[in-house]
């Protein structure tokens, strides 16, 4: 990650560091239906790949569907459209076999520290199952020692005392530690993070994250971070991939699509992020950063329309295909000329 | 970034943690659940040891007909029935029948109850609705009507079919409330978390659901306990049980067959009756303090404490305690503000009253 | 017109009674809060910015206890200033939610899930002020205007809402006896990022409009620095740093708050150093004599077990206010001159 800050080409050096294909997803759809024969489109389309060795960020609010994309990727939710694809394997869950065996590749780490983790059971008793179920028929003397080794993988130290802890008597941030050990267990090749850090505390989220870059680095893991903080995608991630309302609307590699945001979506993230170098300049200026609030989103054409300022009757008829920003960068937009010469605009405007 | 930190945890301040859960359960738990298990023990020590310690047998028939229905004296402690038998001797083997009964019907219900209850919230979908459908009709037949109707066109009204149709009858309600319990626990993270990991289906309902609940199946139980205690009594009051046995049921049928009340033979009724009572309110407190001290929320709700020498309810706003003023207690303070000192403190704390 | 700070904490100190003994959640907080200013108090998890807060209302439950200090109110309802440590029950009625209000950090947890959101506010409003019923659902309208929310959602119930709406309906309960303070603890939290800008666009609206205070607790620094008047950093349950946001930001005269600084990604401007502060905080069983700072401080030294942790004025800060308990550390990270360690500071 040091060496990715000072380059300008910071995705083509993250390029060179990841490996083999792990995982394709292709087309993927989710839809639920929602009483009274309305449905609910949770996902729409979705297609990116996981490299190993190398992070891609899935950034968007609540209801963007990227929850529901990582349950799809994880086997935890069935998929309406789309196929899956494990180094190169169409992924097909029919029976618990099937299942166990694809959850030695691929994990998923959960959100809330405080819910992961059953109360009535200790550490140790976390790390044994899944020790258990996917690295063979141990002895005593090899599951403590294969617990012991996990919880030094993620630095929680002594391991022995940690072991026979309960999940009350550990903070959020050890907790979250515990719950990436459980997922390591299995041994994966790829890891869905769901949100991993958003319910700690901002001064130690870069300790975690931290921590499954050494993790990624170590073990060579593709990881799939999901998160609704954009400024941690440019730090944490290679690529980025903004989703909303189920699709995805801009992607290309961190650095770019931070600073310099072609979606209008994207932009409203990147504006709308606490900016401590530039002080005051959204808040206290009244901007307003959406134009409507809390508005449905739009059935028909381009989803973000009702919140958009460039958007017009096109727009609202059709779904915007992907647009190439550069060679590397995609964007689902129209209007992607009118979007970058307003960004300047209000680049310029804050100079002042 | 810089390299990922490691948290190292002094290993000897880990160990020094002031041990406070080895303190013990039983004095964590509220008074009342203490109050109620003594009261059950000693009912329990009673169903034990005492057919083996009653004088007589209960139903030895002493012939001499002036020891028929005599008040209590020495020779017999509580007296004897209209047929020279001992009530004492009969309370002591009614207590255990009756306890032996209770208990079984309550294992067998809390088991129905739970694995329909778990099952049937695990499975969703139309399962869940046949199961859930079940435990309602169950739920709504008139319960003493159907128990009497069961019991007396059974051929044999022994202490079996008593213990299984009180079973059949006792399990629907512990069924519902931890169906609705396990509904709330299969969206908790950690269950996700356990599939993650590739467990089977039953493995995480024994091993991750079923330990949580814990608290509410030992509810269950005490509850169907007194339930049973309560059913198999009125049965046997009303003569639908083996009446050639000697429960606390059937102390009360005979007592009131031979119409003890208008005789005045109050040591017939009395004790079982009394017994009755004892053991369900016994088994009443016992419940409730299970309830508190599995439900940490109740227990802080409920739970008055000791500040200072005084109590403080939830609802009391922050006591202030200056380190080093004597706790004042009832006569202590009574005197107290009489004194100099805390009439000057009312006085400035009145003058920067809000208005 | 009152010309002294609405809310004065002096010495402050909470401590919990457990079986363990007492863990001190705060030792000797001194804060004023002026009429119409935004205070923020940021820290950790555990570091006592809630239970200070809570605790100068006395709205802590037993086991908590306040050992010390003291906490004076004064309002433009009020004549002179109350002492909130020695008022009873019926004093303490009158001043939570009309003079003080607190907008609570998890609005799902708040909100009375039975109720729909006019039931509720009317609820708050019966209980507080002696209005007549038209008036009261008159007020009801009015507020949802205020903060924002269609009045078609006046019969919704909590769960229909999405969050930002909830965290909504909180701040118009807290606003609804025209409050002189009001105590956000976290109201963004667990907010989008998109939302949360609104809401806290919302909220400077509003403070510009009704002239209350505002004492804002969270563990994101960023956010302060771009709402507070001022800042007050707290760590294991005592303050380490108190200045304007600008201070704060710019010359930072703690080591902790440089670590919080440090701290959080930003998106604007180059790719800096991220650093973070590893450790934990300490056990406020058994503190630490001295800084409870020390064991994750780069510039501790041994003599950082010795100072008594007294606020003192920045040295190389032309503002007064701006203090920091850290004697040895000036903004920059330069080292402090032998002066900076008074006389008769050491303990």
């Amino acid at each position: 990650m040091t060496s990715a800050a000072a380059e300008p080409g910071g995705f083509l050096s993250a390029a060179s560091r990841r490996g083999p294909l792990a995982m394709e997803a292709n087309s993927l759809s989710k839809e639920f239906r929602v009483g009274r024969g309305q449905v609910v489109h949770a996902a729409r389309d979705v297609s990116f790949n996981l490299y190993r060795g190398a992070v891609v960020a899935l950034v968007g609010e609540s209801g963007s569907g990227k929850s529901t994309v990582a349950k799809m990727l994880a086997g935890q939710e069935r998929l309406t459209a789309g196929t899956i694809r494990l180094d190169g394997q169409p992924v097909e869950l029919t029976s618990l076999r099937a299942f166990r065996r694809y959850k030695g590749s691929v994990q998923m780490v959960f959100q809330d520290p405080f819910a992961s983790l059953n109360p009535v059971h200790t550490v140790r008793h976390h790390l044994e199952r899944p020790i258990r179920l996917h690295q063979g028929r141990k002895s005593k003397a090899e599951l403590r020692a294969g617990v012991n080794a996990l919880l030094e993988q993620v630095r929680l130290i002594p391991a022995e005392q940690f072991a026979e802890k309960y999940p009350h008597e550990l903070s959020g941030g050890q907790r979250q530690r515990v719950s990436f050990a459980r997922a390591l267990a299995a041994q994966p090749s790829v890891l869905l993070a769901d949100e991993p850090v958003s319910m700690l505390d901002v001064s130690i989220r870069l300790e975690m994250l931290s921590l499954l870059d050494d993790l990624r680095n170590r073990l060579h893991l593709a990881l799939l971070y999901i998160t609704h903080d954009i400024a941690s995608a440019r730090y944490f991630a290679d690529e980025v991939l903004v989703m909303y309302a189920g699709e995805i609307v801009e992607r290309g590699p961190a650095e770019q699509v931070t600073q310099q945001p072609a979606h209008p979506y994207t932009q409203l993230l990147v504006a709308s992020a606490p900016d401590p170098d530039n002080l005051g300049s959204t808040l206290r200026s009244g901007f307003q950063a959406s134009a409507g609030r809390g508005v449905a989103v739009a059935e028909q054409g381009c989803p973000f329309s009702p919140r958009c300022p460039f958007a017009d009757d096109q727009c609202r008829a059709e779904d915007p295909a992907p647009q190439p920003v550069s060679a590397d960068r995609a964007a689902s937009c129209w209007h992607l000329d009118a979007a970058a010469a307003a960004a300047v605009a209000t680049a310029g405007e804050s100079e002042v | 970034m810089t390299a990922a930190p490691t948290i190292v945890v002094d290993p000897a301040a880990l160990a020094d943690e002031p041990q406070v859960r080895k303190l013990g359960q039983w004095s964590r738990l509220p008074v009342k659940a203490k109050a109620g298990a003594i009261l059950l023990g000693l009912f329990v020590l009673a169903g034990v040891i005492g057919p083996m310690v009653a004088p007589y047998s209960p139903d030895y028939q002493s012939t001499n007909p002036a020891l028929a229905l005599h008040a209590p004296d020495g020779q017999f402690l509580l007296g004897t029935t209209q047929s020279g038998q001992d009530v004492l001797s009969q309370l002591l083997t009614g207590i255990r029948l009756t306890l032996e009964l209770a208990l079984m019907v309550g294992v067998i219900a809390t088991v129905l109850s739970v694995v329909v209850g778990v099952t049937s919230a695990f499975l969703g979908g139309l399962r869940d609705e046949a199961m859930s459908l079940v435990s309602n009709v169950f739920l709504v037949i008139p319960q003493l009507p159907l128990l009497i109707l069961l019991l007396g066109y059974l051929p044999q009204k022994g202490q079996t079919a008593t213990i299984l149709v009180l079973s059949l009858l006792g399990w629907a309600w512990g069924a519902r409330v931890i169906r609705a319990q396990t509904l709330a626990i299969r969206n908790r993270d950690f269950v996700a978390a356990a599939r993650e990991t590739g467990e089977s289906t039953w493995r995480i309902i024994a091993v991750e659901i079923v330990p949580n609940q814990v608290s509410l199946i030992a509810a269950s139980f005490v509850n169907t306990v007194l339930y049973a205690i309560g059913a198999s009594v009125a049965l046997a009051f009303l003569g639908l049980a083996d009446l050639s046995s000697w429960s606390l049921g059937t102390m009360l049928y005979w007592s009131q067959s031979a119409q003890a009340l208008q005789l005045g033979a109050w040591w017939w009724f009395v004790p079982p009756g009394l017994a009755v009572a004892l053991i369900g309110t016994g088994l009443v407190l016992l419940n409730t303090g299970i309830d508190e001290f599995g439900n940490p929320r109740l227990r802080d709700a409920a739970r008055a404490v000791r500040i200072g020498g005084r109590k403080q309810y939830p609802a009391d706003p922050t006591p202030v305690w200056q380190p080093g003023e004597q706790p004042r207690t009832g006569i202590g303070r009574l005197v107290h503000s009489f004194s100099r000192a805390s009439l000057a403190d009312h006085g400035s704390a009145a003058g920067g009253r809000a208005s | 017109m009152n010309a002294g700070p609405v809310l004065d904490i002096r010495d402050l100190s909470v401590a919990y009674r457990t079986p363990g003994g007492d863990v001190k959640a705060v030792s000797n907080v001194s804060l004023a809060l002026q009429p119409g200013e935004i205070v923020g108090l940021v820290g950790e998890s555990g570091s006592g910015k809630s239970t200070l807060a809570y605790g100068a209302c006395r709205l802590l439950r037993a086991p908590a206890v306040i050992t010390g200090g003291s906490v004076r109110y004064q309002g433009r309802r009020t004549s002179g200033s109350a002492d909130v440590l020695q008022m009873g029950q019926e004093d303490l009625r009158k001043l939570r939610w009309r003079e003080i209000a607190i907008v609570f950090q998890s609005a799902m947890n708040a909100l009375n899930p039975v109720l729909n959101v006019r039931d509720q506010i009317l609820d708050g409003i019966h209980a507080h002020l002696r209005i007549s019923r038209a008036e009261a659902e008159a007020k009801v309208e009015s507020l949802l205007d205020l903060v924002g929310i269609p009045r078609s959602r006046l019969r919704a119930y909590p769960h229909e809402l999405s969050g930002g709406m909830r965290q909504r309906i909180m701040i118009a309960m807290a606003l609804a006896a025209d409050p002189e303070i009001v105590i956000m603890d976290e109201p963004t939290t667990a907010l989008d990022v998109v939302v949360q800008r609104d809401i806290l666009g919302q909220i400077l609206e509003l403070k510009e409009g009704l002239g209350f205070a505002i004492l804002f607790i969270t563990h994101d620094l960023s956010l302060l620095l771009e709402l507070a008047d001022r800042i007050a950093v707290m760590y294991a349950g005592q303050l380490m740093e108190l200045g304007t946001s600008a201070e704060i930001q710019h010359e930072p005269a703690h080591p902790y708050t440089t670590g919080l600084l440090n701290s959080f990604p930003s998106l604007h401007g180059p790719r800096r150093e991220l650093a973070g502060i590893p450790g934990t905080p300490p056990d406020l069983r058994r503190p630490p004599p001295g800084c409870p700072f020390l064991p994750r401080c780069s510039f501790g030294t041994d003599a950082c077990k010795q100072i008594d942790m007294q606020l003192a004025h920045v040295e190389t800060s032309p503002d007064l206010d701006h203090v920091t308990a850290c004697p040895f550390v000036l903004p920059g990270g330069q080292p402090a001159g032998p002066t900076a360690l008074r006389e008769g500071s050491t303990a």
